[in-house]
């Protein structure tokens, strides 16, 4: 530790440390743009110059390392004059364009120009103007204010995992620039303009659409992936006109995904559904709420008479909140239905009966820096989760050795020191390799069920594997999205178990959606004798109440929703957005309120309850989603449906100290079914920019590069094989579903599989996300 | 492969030139290596296109905006094609004092194009170059990066162009 004089507060800091971040624990204020608290040390702006005793010049305070009894003057003379002097350097190329840059109100270079500049300019002569780059749909530009601070540079580098974005040329010429004529593509870029101390990196949904002092600032929970990053969502006329993140250091720290960022343009869609609507013979009605209730608890009755509650199938998107979910559920068991879920994209439910908790994280999320070693299996991490892969690629920097078991390599942006690319079926057989070289690694016997079923050899990467997991300290295996839809789920879970129990480390679900760990909490699993998701939809009901979720793109086996909800007698769907889709196979549609239009929770992956309030008011008749299921209950004569605000339903959902229930144990071994598939197997993503009925409507997200329409790709072998050259048209086809599609030819793909995304209009009308596929050229 | 990429690739000459370099590097720095191979790229192929830079960033290992920054900064790069012959004359103070914007006019005169120009017949480019080092020869230029002139009058000049001309 050392003791240093800043402005004469004496501070004590650890050895190592800046002046600047002495600074900040002093409670001192220093004028900078180009440092940044999570990245690196650039020291170019020169604002941040200081006084210190001794050294004859003043020094830049965040480049300058403490020294025991240093004396740091930041508001002396010398360094007034300093900082003034850098100011007006910095103002000579910028121009005076204040009135109409959006940066006007919320700029550093502003904001310090007040302290620091002078009320008029000494320089005459030319300014020198740089001209604007295309950096996709996300982020606008206006280089000529760039004062080449680097913050976006260093971001896209150390942050984003891959520099998409330099300083090219130098001295007076020097101008940021990606490579000739890319654009930023990052699933995280969105941050570049909140690091931008100028006005040079803006949004460009929010272009002039507002001042900053017009906007109400008010605090929420994204709804999109299993993280919940905090939000600000800024407000004007009850219409969200911008979405920035609220620094929360535990979960995204001053970051925010794309998706979290623009999804918010969905919100405005043309295709919000603003009234409650039913149909009578086959003709769509605009009706008032009392006729439209009616009407839904009319046809749900008539279901119910006439065949029964379990005649009825549930079905709730993990988007929805805590309260939506919990009465949903409890709605379903007041009408005798225990066919209720909300795990729509999942195929195989045989933990239902060996699971006595919720899955989540496992782990705090800001523990992930700690690990020393991490084994993902089947995730498409950096798209389902881009800012936990974030931490996972800081964490990797300090030593964190990354394995990965997943059908295809995809880029991560981070070192992967072991990666087994093998197809879905085969991973179960893969995972068995791990755990025997494990179990002889540690001297320890594997299960009783297992050991007949020894593998004939371990491979090289398996047993790598195992030696990383045995020799750790810290130590996790993570299930991720892939691993949980898989047709056979079970058998990974309870071989991750295996690992875990071997090598000591800890199992964590990254989890699909917001509300993932929420879903268990609220109940939304069906009872004993109820169906899951996957069955309510293969064996069709008479009756179904969706809640938030679309049949063509929400469903682990889009093709049979689609079918399912269209042979029903009755279907009411609860959603905020109405679709060509949902119109067809629904009877009525109630139009409910998004995340900003109502009260909720979300349980992120490690279990943290996060509850936020509308920030906006109900657009139309819209209503909130828990009310309108209030109102359901009421109506069916359900009993305990008498909650007067979302926080005493918030309450009966998470009673009795919820963070008990968290539990990932299975309560079983592995008996492995080890059998490899020997036809073309499906693998599908669920493409970043698709996973959610309001992410698929926000129209800046859908024009970037992560939301291009799907192709099929396959290893170049495997293409080989089939005699079909990468680039043709092929029809793929899953037992009666089929689509065309152009096939590529992609080596990261595990040969035997095709990669066909699923959530997409494109590939809507194909089968089951995990399970054989055929390939046939057209 | 695109014929704009296969036209970016070296030769297996310049690769192993190149390999030479990484190699004076410890294991995984190559990266250090960017500007001598941006230099071997350039004599191969005259100058450095964006696909050449993007080649060299990817044989090395490194984003190719990196490996822009680094071709954009230094003036001995040239981001467009030149002519066979390329002067660079020295326009700093001493040079400037001793001739050589006299010398820089007589070139122009000479070769009728102006800075950063290349003759209709593809043969001359002039550049307008930073400190050589040798100021006591001033005025210097200097011919396709390697060849250092010094004390260029116009005489001297004439017989320049002269053995340009027959090479």
């Amino acid at each position: 530790m050392l003791e240093i004089e800043i402005d004469g507060k004496a501070v004590t800091v650890e050895d190592g440390s800046t002046v600047m971040d002495a600074a900040n624990k002093a409670g001192v204020y220093i004028p900078h743009f180009c440092y940044h608290k999570k990245l690196s040390i650039a020291a170019n702006c020169r604002m941040c110059l200081v006084q210190v005793e001794k050294a004859p010049k003043p020094l830049p305070a965040c480049a300058t390392p403490v020294t025991g009894g240093m004396k740091v003057w930041t508001r002396s003379e010398q360094a007034i004059k300093a900082q003034k002097g850098v100011m007006e350097f910095l103002l000579i190329n910028h121009p005076l364009d204040c009135p109409i840059c959006d940066q006007g109100g919320e700029c550093q270079l502003q904001d310090l120009a007040v302290g620091y500049g002078a009320s008029q300019s000494r320089y005459q002569e030319e300014k020198r103007v740089v001209f604007n780059k295309n950096l996709g749909p996300l982020v606008t530009t206006d280089m000529t204010r760039c004062i080449n601070c680097t913050r976006c540079v260093r971001f896209t580098q150390e942050i984003a995992g891959e520099m998409e974005l330099g300083q090219a040329f130098r001295g007076e010429h020097a101008e940021i620039m990606p490579f000739i004529e890319k654009t930023v593509d990052s699933e995280l870029s969105g941050n570049i303009i909140d690091l931008c101390p100028v006005g040079a990196l803006t949004s460009k949904p929010f272009r002039f659409a507002a001042r900053t002092w017009e906007l109400a600032r008010r605090k929420s929970v994204s709804p999109h992936d299993s993280l919940g990053a905090n939000l600000i969502v800024q407000v004007k006329h009850d219409e969200v006109k911008r979405v920035l993140p609220l620094e929360n250091e535990a979960i995204n720290e001053c970051w925010l995904s794309d998706k979290d960022r623009f999804s918010y343009e969905g919100l405005n869609s043309e295709e919000r559904l603003t009234r409650p609507m039913i149909k009578c013979d086959g003709q769509w009605r605009e009706v008032d709420w009392q006729e439209a209730l009616e009407f839904a608890a009319n046809g749900l009755r008539s279901v119910l008479t006439d065949h029964g509650g379990e005649a009825l199938g549930v079905l709730g998107s993990p988007h929805s909140t805590v309260e939506e979910l919990y009465l949903l559920q409890k709605l379903a068991r007041g009408l005798e239905c225990e066919n209720v879920d909300f795990r729509l994209r999942q195929a195989d439910f045989r933990t239902d009966t060996l699971r006595p908790g919720a899955p989540w994280l496992g782990m705090p999320i800001a523990e992930v820096g700690d690990l020393d070693q991490l084994l993902v299996i089947g995730s498409f991490l950096r798209k389902d989760t881009p800012l936990l892969a974030q931490r996972v690629r800081q964490a990797a920097k300090r030593g964190l050795t990354v394995s990965v078991v997943h059908p295809v390599a995809d880029d991560w942006l981070l070192p992967v020191r072991n990666r087994a690319t093998v197809a879905p079926s085969a991973m179960p057989a893969f995972l068995r390799e791990v755990v025997f070289a494990l179990a002889e690694l540690k001297n320890d016997k594997v299960s009783a069920e297992l050991e007949l079923n020894a593998p004939e050899a371990i491979s090289d990467v398996a047993h790598n594997i195992a030696s990383a997991l045995a020799g750790a300290a810290n130590a996790a295996v993570w299930l991720g999205n892939l691993a949980v839809q898989h047709a056979r789920s079970t058998d990974l879970q309870l071989l991750a178990q295996e690992i875990c129990r071997l090598s000591g480390a800890r199992m964590g679900y990254v989890g699909e959606a917001a509300n993932s760990v929420g879903g268990y909490l609220a109940g939304a699993v069906p009872g004993i004798d109820g169906l899951n998701a996957f069955r309510m939809i293969n064996q069709p009901r008479h009756g179904y109440l969706l809640l938030n979720a679309e049949a063509d793109r929400d469903f682990a086996d889009s093709h049979a929703a689609q079918r399912a909800l269209e042979t029903a007698r009755f279907v009411v769907a609860l959603s905020s957005f109405g679709s060509a889709n949902l119109a067809q196979l629904a009877d009525v549609l109630l139009p409910i309120s998004p995340f900003t239009e109502t009260s909720g929770t979300f349980v992120n992956c490690e279990g943290k309850a996060q509850s936020f309030v509308a920030v906006a008011k109900p657009r139309g008749d819209t209503r909130p989603g828990w009310k309108v299921l209030r109102v359901l209950g009421n109506l069916l004569a359900v009993d305990g449906f008498d909650f007067n605000d979302s926080e005493s339903v918030l309450r009966a959902a998470l009673a009795d100290g919820y963070e008990s229930r968290l539990n990932n144990r299975l309560a079983a071994r592995p008996v492995v079914n080890l059998s490899i598939e020997s036809a073309l197997e499906r693998v599908a993503d669920v493409p970043i920019h698709f996973a959610d009925p309001l992410v698929r409507r926000a129209g800046s997200l859908q024009r970037s590069r992560d939301a291009r329409a799907p192709v099929a790709m396959a290893h170049s072998q495997t293409l080989a094989g089939l005699g079909i050259a990468s680039g043709s048209r092929v029809r793929l086809s899953q037992s009666d579903a089929a689509v065309e599609l152009e096939v590529i030819a992609d080596d990261t793909v595990a040969p035997n599989c095709v990669r066909v995304a699923a959530a997409h209009a494109a590939t809507a009308n194909l089968g089951a996300m995990s399970g054989p596929i055929s390939m046939e050229r057209v | 492969m695109d014929t704009t990429k296969e036209q970016a690739m070296l030769s297996q000459e310049a690769l192993q030139q190149i390999d030479r370099e990484v190699a004076k590097y410890p294991a995984g720095r190559q990266q250090s290596a960017v500007m001598a191979a941006l230099r071997i790229a350039q004599v191969e192929k005259g100058w450095l296109s964006r696909e050449t830079i993007a080649y060299v960033a990817e044989y090395l290992d490194m984003p190719a905006v990196a490996a822009y920054e680094v071709a954009s900064f230094y003036n001995m790069y040239d981001l467009e094609p030149v002519g066979r012959h390329k002067i660079t004359v020295c326009t700093n103070l001493p040079c400037a004092l001793s001739g050589g914007v006299h010398a820089a006019d007589y070139l122009k005169e000479k070769l009728g194009i102006g800075f950063n120009e290349t003759t209709a017949d593809g043969k001359y480019t002039l550049k307008e170059g930073e400190c050589m080092g040798a100021c006591g020869d001033a005025p210097v230029l200097l011919v396709n990066n390697h060849h250092m002139c010094s004390w260029m009058t116009k005489e001297k000049i004439d017989q320049m162009l002269a053995d340009l001309e027959s090479k």
